[in-house]
């Protein structure tokens, strides 16, 4: 068989999405998953030596390949366009999210303490914030949580590789945590 | 008073870019080097008031989350004035602690933003190969294909694109044909009861005027709310097709 790092490296490349380690396992049903996880980890490696312009990265659970971070500017002279980027009242609605997902609405506007409807609305509009079902209370809130647009666009493996929150842990509020929610 | 001098100058600036009652608080904090968690009550009330004054002042629309702010302050301050009882009988809680919970959950959360903010971030400072998305992936037949719910902002931008394609064809219109939604939908029921299923290309025909695209369009929102049609696709970007909702 030909070199497996090539055929793996042909396959992100030729992907339009992060691809997903199993996904790879379906293309080389005969290649045990570890040695390709193993693979993928020696390409990246490659890739972060070598230093070029390239970088593997493992976002929203699977492989892409990315410009290296510090070349954005000169990417976007190219492609000339301006990304809309997000307010910094959007940027917290979309953190307490993040960190606090599964939520409804009056939590986040508890921690804000303005209203976030229209907040809300906009990250929905920009898929970066996904319904995920309603609470089972009185009014049946409808409750939020990030999607997979908002690893790809962050540039996060997954919800786990978020930084922590630092001022939480001080305040060691034992009502942190709100009711376990089913539905994910 | 004392505080007076010193504060005129920089109210203009930075009235637009507080988010919120908690963060010209936090600001409020910042500015005067105080200890959040021993916050001199009294000086920052007086502070925060006179910010709200300023708003007011300027004829800006003022959230109500800033008045409501604004006495739980001063309930605040009233009760840190009341003389503590001799014998406390059990541990009165600091009468600012819910306060300072909350300040430091939503600095917390602020942080958070701003570490977020400087992630390395897609067509920002990183970029993938663009993505080929096909304008309109190949009709299949359906049944076949798993079918997924088709969300409202997909149907807003499918409608857009249609619109927009349409455009490009006629810019200048005049119609006199009068048509209401009604008519339309039930024109659209009665095509979905000999149909099984129909894109909502197929509903509009030949005839792409842009009032029937609307029209259309809004009769479908209609008929989807009323839950008496469903629209699927069977894949991102695919086609959106309006199925008949199963009447019981």
């Amino acid at each position: 068989m030909e070199n497996i790092k090539a055929i793996i490296e042909a396959l992100i490349l030729a992907s339009e999405v992060p691809v997903v380690l199993e996904k790879i396992c379906l293309v080389l049903p005969e290649i045990e998953k570890t040695q390709i996880k193993e693979t993928l980890d020696n390409l990246m490696a490659e890739y972060n030596e070598r230093a070029g312009g390239i970088c593997l990265q493992e976002v929203a659970g699977g492989y892409q390949f990315r410009t290296r971070p510090e070349l954005g500017h000169w990417v976007k002279k190219l492609k000339g366009t301006k990304p809309a980027s997000l307010s910094l009242a959007a940027m917290e609605t979309l953190a307490i999210v993040a960190y606090r997902q599964p939520v409804v609405k009056s939590e986040i506007e508890s921690i804000r303490g303005v209203d976030v409807s229209y907040l809300l609305k906009g990250l929905l509009e920009k898929k970066l914030v996904r319904i995920v079902g309603r609470k089972d209370v009185p009014g049946k809130p409808i409750i939020y949580g990030t999607t997979k647009k908002f690893l790809e666009v962050f540039n996060l493996k997954d919800l786990s590789e978020l930084p922590t929150l630092r001022e939480l842990k001080e305040l060691n509020e034992p009502q942190e945590t709100s009711e376990e929610l089913s539905g994910s | 008073m004392f505080m007076n001098e010193e504060q005129t100058t920089d109210y203009a600036i930075k009235l637009d870019i507080f988010e919120g009652p908690l963060d010209l608080l936090l600001y409020l904090i910042k500015k005067n080097e105080i200890d959040i968690y021993n916050i001199p009550v009294a000086l920052i009330t007086e502070q925060y008031l006179q910010y709200l004054k300023m708003i007011k002042s300027l004829n800006l629309d003022l959230a109500g989350e800033y008045l409501v702010m604004a006495s739980t302050l001063i309930h605040i301050k009233s009760r840190m004035l009341l003389p503590e009882p001799e014998e406390p009988e059990e541990e009165e809680e600091d009468p600012r602690a819910e306060l300072v919970r909350q300040l430091l959950e939503y600095k917390a959360f602020k942080e958070a933003a701003a570490n977020l903010s400087q992630r390395p971030i897609l067509e920002r400072d990183v970029f993938t190969r663009a993505a080929f998305l096909p304008e309109e992936i190949e009709k299949l037949p359906p049944g076949e294909e798993e079918l997924i719910e088709v969300s409202i902002f997909e149907l807003i931008e499918a409608f857009h694109r249609l619109v927009t394609r349409i455009d490009r064809k006629e810019l200048l219109e005049i119609d006199l044909e009068k048509m209401s939604v009604t008519d339309i939908i039930n024109d659209i029921l009665e095509r979905l009861s000999n149909e099984k299923n129909l894109t909502f290309e197929e509903l509009l025909g030949e005839r792409k005027e842009r009032w029937r695209v609307i029209y259309t369009f809004l009769a479908l929102l209609e008929l989807i709310k009323l839950k008496m049609v469903k629209a699927y696709q069977t894949s991102a970007f695919g086609v959106i097709r309006i199925f008949p909702a199963v009447e019981s």
